[in-house]
């Protein structure tokens, strides 16, 4: 088998065809690329947005400045800040209909399957297009629960501008790492919501962010406070056409997730493969709260993700579910990180990576048990297949535990892809593709059966695809 | 057309680190027939089972194979199964996250089954009661926790639902306690009604052997075909071991 590779070693490109799709650029605003505190100060005046937010904005650029660049993951020294054009500004107003969005960008959620998922299976959708959300909707029977999901800038003027306010990269502070400090001085669009206390959101919301300028960076903040009792199940999806020039992702997520509240966050990332995937996710979780990862990580050219969540009150839980597929050019480095704060409280991390045609996986994760976590739980387990001898795994688990009553569990495992697995398929007639498909498939398998079922459709298709002319 | 399924030629097999396993084997399975390969741990019986279906592990060194009368020596093992080649495993492998019914599903498909939609279910439903095997096992994933037994009841359940024209049953009684010997007679039993179908079993087991019609006997040690023959061969060896063709194997150039 390995044979068979070794003699074919050039790997034909893989079919993108459902995301890389471009639309031109139709007479966006767009701001002259690089990071300046008149760029700054143009992105906030442009949004009619509080004063303490501009503060906040130089605030962030001066720490940005402050800030070194990483230097323990994957390069990232393509990226060129000065050649990033920050804001680029749909030709369109926010709507709450499709018929009132621009045919081309329109287009673009269609063929994405949005506007068709909305009608069956969500509760409400958002979509951004560059720099700005250009529709967002919520179900009349969802609203009337006072369940709000709405742009963030748009609730920034409105009654929970306060609430916002209070709880703005809180959790994510501009001081935590550069590209958090990036955020705060450049951030644009993204959604806000809030479910009052013991309201449940039977349906998920799903918000869906499009970058379609080259050489664009896209900076959405979403800010989801769970109240008191609530359940929600929250679906973000992210994608763009392949550039020759390089784009930037740094989003920023922050999850509150209130006493006894659920909380479900679903990611399918998809971004091209010109993309740096720098993007900073934070979840605090209150007494007996409960915060859900699934995450399912195919694009980008790099990436640095690690959702974090805080167990901040007695038997709260979180559970971190992931999938990460490295191809060729893509150094993916993800995990996550969880700190037990309280007592009682427990993790179950359950990752999957896999790397092929050259590609690199790395899995990190730092767990830390306080002095304060007496019985608390936390099982890792993360397992990695290597698809061929050019593909790279890596997997760097921290446990930092400061408290003796507490139950640790750690299991990881890396491995090739199985010669015996491969012949006893192929020995039913599959071909060598059908066949290491089918393993791909099943070994991600107990990631998608968490996901929502077109997205768990979506996924075995990005591995079908990612796996098509792999073998020849 | 005649009526030869399978015929190897001068068939010589070694691993691919260049050890040879096998030499030289001639070997002629006719439609209708049912062949036994015997011979002593280590003999390479599995080697030439699972190298009929062109295991990457294996490579031929030298001589023809022919299915059909057709040469399939340069095809993989896909091609191979396609043309109705189907190996019963020793030790199925354990794949996870593939239910056992999807897995039916694409090996069916892929085998050129005629059974579709409602035929298969019905067939598969036969099927499982045949091998005494509950309808959960098909959602469960495929060989993974499934005790010996069941694997080798699943393999049976894959080789009666695929149709293939000849099968190779490498010790595919081995492990099993009486009854479930006895259901795995049932299932080879229905395999050779079709006469234009062979059976190749590797095998020690005196109770299926004694149970079945058997057309010939070969016997393979250290590689090499010592000793053919009829059925008489199955009882010189219950009787006497392989010790008197070791000997004889003993004097072959290995």
């Amino acid at each position: 088998m390995s044979d068979t590779l070794a003699k074919n070693p050039s790997i034909t490109d893989i079919n993108r065809n459902l995301y890389d799709f471009t639309k031109g650029e139709k007479d966006v605003e767009k701001l002259a690329s690089g990071l300046t505190e008149e760029i700054v100060r143009q992105i906030s005046a442009k949004k009619n947005e509080p004063a303490w937010m501009l503060e906040h904005r130089l605030k962030s650029l001066k720490i940005y400045h402050e800030l070194k660049v990483p230097n323990w993951g994957p390069d990232i020294s393509g990226l060129n800040i000065d050649n990033i054009v920050t804001y680029v500004r749909p030709n369109t107003k926010m709507a709450a209909k499709w018929d009132e969005v621009p045919e081309d960008i329109k287009d673009t959620f269609e063929r994405l399957g949005i506007p068709a998922a909305e009608r069956t299976s969500l509760a409400g959708v958002g979509a951004q297009y560059d720099s700005e959300l250009v529709y967002h909707n919520i179900q009349e029977s969802v609203a009337e629960k006072g369940v709000i999901y709405s742009g963030i800038e748009e609730a920034l003027a409105g009654p929970y501008a306060e609430m916002i306010k209070e709880h703005f990269m809180k959790l994510v502070p501009p001081t935590d790492h550069k590209f958090a400090a990036l955020h705060g001085a450049v951030w644009s669009g993204g959604s806000f919501v809030y479910v009052p206390p013991y309201t449940t959101v039977e349906i998920p919301l799903q918000s869906y962010f499009r970058l379609n300028s080259p050489g664009a960076g896209q900076f959405e903040h979403t800010l989801i406070i769970v109240d008191k009792g609530a359940h929600l199940h929250f679906i973000e999806g992210c994608s763009a056409p392949k550039y020759n020039v390089a784009n930037l992702h740094a989003g920023c997520v922050e999850l509150f997730v209130g006493e006894g509240a659920h909380l479900r966050y679903s990611t399918i990332e998809n971004w091209s493969k010109n993309m740096y995937n720098l993007n900073t996710k934070r979840a605090k979780v209150e007494k007996n709260g409960v915060m859900e990862w699934v995450s399912g990580s195919f694009g980008s050219h790099i990436s640095y993700l690690y959702p974090m969540t805080i167990l901040n009150g007695e038997y709260a839980k979180a559970e971190f579910t992931s999938i990460t597929f490295a191809g060729e050019g893509q150094n993916l480095d993800t995990g996550t990180k969880i700190l037990h704060n309280a007592p009682h409280t427990s993790s179950v991390v359950s990752t999957k990576s896999l790397s092929k045609s050259g590609g690199t996986s790395t899995f990190r994760s730092a767990v830390t048990v306080t002095e304060k976590a007496h019985k608390s739980k936390t099982i890792v387990s993360c397992q990695s297949l290597m698809l061929d001898d050019k593909s790279r795994s890596d997997t760097i688990p921290l446990m930092d535990v400061r408290c003796d009553d507490v139950n640790v569990g750690h299991e990881a495992s890396i491995g090739r892809i199985d010669d015996a697995a491969v012949f006893y398929l192929m020995s039913r007639g599959l071909s060598e593709e059908e066949a290491k498909t089918l393993i791909v498939n099943g070994f991600a398998n107990p990631i998608s059966k968490e996901l929502p079922l077109e997205y768990a459709v979506e996924m075995n298709n990005l591995i079908r695809l990612e796996m098509e002319g792999s073998i020849s | 057309m005649s009526d030869k399924l399978l015929e190897v030629k001068n068939y010589s097999v070694a691993s691919t680190d260049d050890v040879p396993i096998l030499h030289s084997l001639n070997l002629t399975i006719k439609k209708g027939e049912t062949h036994v390969l015997m011979g002593p741990n280590g003999a390479g019986k599995s080697t030439f089972g699972s190298s009929l279906l062109s295991n990457p592990a294996y490579k031929l060194t030298d001589g023809r194979v022919f299915f059909e009368d057709e040469d399939i020596t340069d095809l993989p093992t896909d091609k191979r199964a396609k043309k109705g080649i189907f190996l019963s495993f020793q030790t199925p492998v354990e794949i996870p996250g593939i239910s056992l019914y999807s897995f039916l599903r694409a090996a069916v498909k892929n085998t050129g089954s005629p059974l579709t939609g409602k035929l298969f279910r019905k067939k598969l439903n036969e099927t499982l009661k045949v091998l005494d095997l509950k309808q959960e096992y098909l959602e469960r994933d495929l060989n993974v926790g499934f005790s010996g037994g069941e694997r080798k009841k699943v393999e049976m359940l894959q080789l009666l639902m695929l149709s293939s024209k000849l099968a190779i049953l490498d010790e595919t009684d081995s492990g099993l306690d009486v009854d479930a010997v006895n259901i795995m007679l049932k299932g080879i039993n229905e395999f050779q009604q079709d006469k234009t179908r062979g059976l190749l079993i590797i095998s020690h087991n005196m109770h299926i052997l004694n149970k079945l019609k058997i057309d010939k006997v070969h016997i393979l040690v250290k590689g090499h075909i010592v000793a053919e023959g009829g059925s008489e061969l199955i009882q010189e060896i219950n009787k006497d071991g392989f010790i008197h063709f070791e000997t004889q194997a003993g004097d072959c150039n290995v």
